[in-house]
């Protein structure tokens, strides 16, 4: 069995292929051929780390050692060295105190501490080797599952753990669990949704990609508690990577017996098929992803009654986001109790962020519910890169907060974050510098949503296109002070009439960019 | 592979119409769906032809219109837009001569927006068929289709 000592990540960007990144990869592999390594190290290729103006840049973990300005002579000792004897190669690294004032990598960047349960495994092991995931104590917990647990109980445990909807209502996943097994009927359906189409969202992409076993293994035991044997997962049309690895990890989960009939002798037969969206943003709400599911075009349906009683080809039906089901195997593994420790106490557990924008470090992480908005930002983040000001965070993805810099103390859950008027969402934190014009953003927006509204409500249809012409016209200066007011009182409107979240939520960016940022507005004024 | 083969190879469930779509699509050499392939599937599933087009017109990956050998799809949601998506826009209007939803007379490229391509982190991104380029600047936008260019 192959596993993998070292990753070396080549930052592959403009800035370091013109300074030749592809051809000193090149060297390391060869370098790593002839020294008998290839089995052991793995290069990956990886995106600007914010690290800047320095050559060809690379890291190599679970060290985290950032080399820089790399040349193809440099290679060599690099493999000597470092992967061959354990001595990181001192003048080639990248001097911490230059990166920060009184900063140094371990406190600042992605060389900080994180709590991963979701990602404990990405970029760790060879998402496409099966045993690597069973090698790092895959499969433990569907065996415990299905050896010694009954299916009450297993919902009975992650209603315990208080472990909540990760794709961004919150939902206790426990109570949903139990509602569609209590419903009645034998045919009953769990859908993955991997339809991850917020504006700045990747974490679900990663998952797939990273460890697709660890969502296989959460979708078997979520079958099993609800009492059915058929799972769906529909993944974005754009993400082929990932649907090219779910299939592969489908195939041989099913090969060593984890999956299809009879799961591991125990009777127990559950069976996954992918399906793939075709670009539609509407259909990551989930009875809008149920009818397209169906094979029909992807419109939300009233609501209720609720997928869990009537769902797809109106049977009960759970749907879950990528990220809680990649909870469970984790929770039933360790128990409730450990879960519960991590994290705050109406919201357990770890929330994947992705950051980006203006920051220094653009990128993932996963850190423990209640974290400071701060935090993530300036220590995660790095801050604000090329010595800017901060002036606003969109939070929550596109349906999300513009929150100023007096607001980041916000605590980051989904309880703690009523209080700023915001909401967790996807995860997404977006940071815009002191030159960013908020309602240039706010138009942005408001187009995204004027092109995915799926047209099949009234007030959400028609209150895009009013939205988005007055944003429009407000730029021209048009427009006086009264059009605020209006795009206020318009997306209220929508927020109480419309039939699904997508027309809904765009109170949430309308509101908080025109409260706290009401002079970008007005500037533009007659 | 023939139409015939492709659909067939579906079960006949309804459930399938997006896969049976997105695979006629893409064994298209100009990546887009005929009112023959409609009428294929519609006959195969044992849909009405007004549905599977209602379908198919729902959903932004589907073309009715044929397309260039690289589809050139450019993200502009709001993380790209803060890091500059609008010059990538223009620079690319200018080296390809043509608009976003058409194509160029040589039939090698079609310029189409995207929703987010999931690769914020290097944005402003946009992808290439499968290809993701990442940290676009409007130089590198003219080096790339160059290059595009000259592979043919």
């Amino acid at each position: 069995m192959k596993i993998t000592r070292n990753h070396i990540l080549f930052v592959i960007d403009t800035d370091s292929v013109l300074n030749g990144a592809y051809s000193v990869m090149e060297e390391m592999r060869k370098e790593i051929e002839n020294k008998g390594l290839s089995d052991e190290i793995k290069i990956l290729e990886t995106g600007n780390l914010g690290i800047t103006g320095r050559g060809v840049t690379l890291v190599i973990y679970p060290e985290g050692t950032y080399y820089v300005n790399i040349q193809k002579n440099d290679v060599k000792r690099i493999v000597e060295e470092h992967l061959l004897k354990g001595r990181p190669v001192k003048d080639l690294i990248l001097k911490r105190e230059v990166l920060f004032k009184g900063a140094t990598l371990e406190r600042i960047g992605p060389g900080r501490e994180q709590v991963r349960i979701v990602l404990a495994n990405s970029g760790v092991i060879d998402p496409e080797n099966i045993e690597e995931y069973i090698g790092r104590g895959g499969y433990e917990a569907l065996e415990k599952v299905l050896t010694t647990t009954k299916s009450e109980d297993v919902i009975e445990e992650i209603k315990k753990s208080k472990l909540r909807g990760r794709g961004g209502a919150g939902f206790p996943t426990g109570l949903k669990w139990e509602s569609a097994r209590k419903s009645s009927g034998k045919e009953k359906y769990l859908i993955c949704n991997a339809d991850e189409g917020e504006p700045g969202t990747f974490k679900d992409r990663l998952i797939l990609e990273g460890d697709p076993h660890k969502l296989i293994e959460g979708m078997i035991i979520a079958g099993y508690a609800i009492g059915t044997q058929k799972g769906y997962i529909y993944i974005r049309g754009e993400y082929a990577l990932s649907i090219e690895r779910f299939n592969k990890a489908i195939k041989d989960a099913k090969k060593y017996g984890l999956l299809g009939n009879n799961i591991l002798d125990s009777g127990f037969s559950f069976d996954i098929e992918v399906k793939r969206g075709a670009g539609a943003y509407i259909c990551g709400e989930e009875t809008a992803l149920i009818e397209s599911l169906e094979g029909k075009r992807g419109v939300p349906r009233l609501k209720p009654p609720y997928p869990t009683v009537v769902g797809f080809f109106d049977k009960p039906t759970v749907v879950n986001n990528v990220e809680t089901l990649a909870n469970i195997a984790p929770i039933i593994k360790n128990g409730s109790d450990w879960f519960k420790k991590i994290g705050t106490e109406t919201c357990p557990g770890t929330k994947v962020y992705t950051i980006l924008g203006h920051v220094y470090f653009p990128g993932l992480l996963e850190v423990p519910m209640g974290t400071i908005l701060k935090e993530i930002i300036f220590a995660y983040g790095g801050g604000i890169k090329n010595g800017k000001k901060f002036k606003a965070a969109l939070i929550g993805g596109a349906a999300g907060v513009f929150l100023p810099e007096n607001l980041l103390d916000a605590k980051m859950d989904f309880d703690n974050l009523k209080e700023y008027k915001a909401v967790l969402g996807s995860g997404a934190i977006l940071v815009m510098n002191e030159d960013t014009d908020i309602s240039d953003m706010l138009q942005s927006i408001i187009e995204f949503f004027n092109h995915e509204s799926c047209g099949k409500c009234a007030p959400c249809r028609i209150g895009c296109k009013e939205l988005l012409t007055t944003i429009k016209n407000i730029r021209k200066g048009k427009e006086g002070q009264e059009s605020l007011t209006k795009m206020i009182s318009l997306s209220e409107m929508m927020f109480s009439t419309s039939l699904c979240p997508l027309g809904q939520s765009l109170i949430l960016p309308v509101k908080s960019a025109i409260e706290n940022f009401r002079s970008d507005f007005e500037q533009k004024m007659i | 592979m023939t139409k015939e083969k492709i659909i067939k190879s579906f079960e006949k469930k309804p459930e399938n119409l997006l896969l049976a779509l997105h695979s006629l699509q893409e064994n298209n050499v100009n990546h887009y769906l005929t009112k023959d392939d409609l009428m294929e599937i519609s006959k195969y599933f044992s849909l009405p032809y007004s549905f599977v087009y209602g379908v198919a017109s729902f959903y932004s990956m589907f073309s009715f219109k044929p397309r260039g050998k690289y589809i050139v799809r450019v993200c502009k949601s709001p993380p790209c837009h803060l890091m500059g998506a609008s010059s990538i826009i223009d620079e690319l209007k200018k080296v390809l001569r043509i608009n976003f939803g058409e194509t160029t007379k040589d039939n090698l490229f079609t310029l189409e927006f995207s929703s987010c391509l999931g690769v914020c982190g290097v944005a402003p991104a946009m992808m290439i068929n499968e290809e993701v380029f990442g940290n676009l600047t409007p130089q590198r936008i003219r080096k790339i289709i160059e290059e595009k260019r000259e592979e043919k």
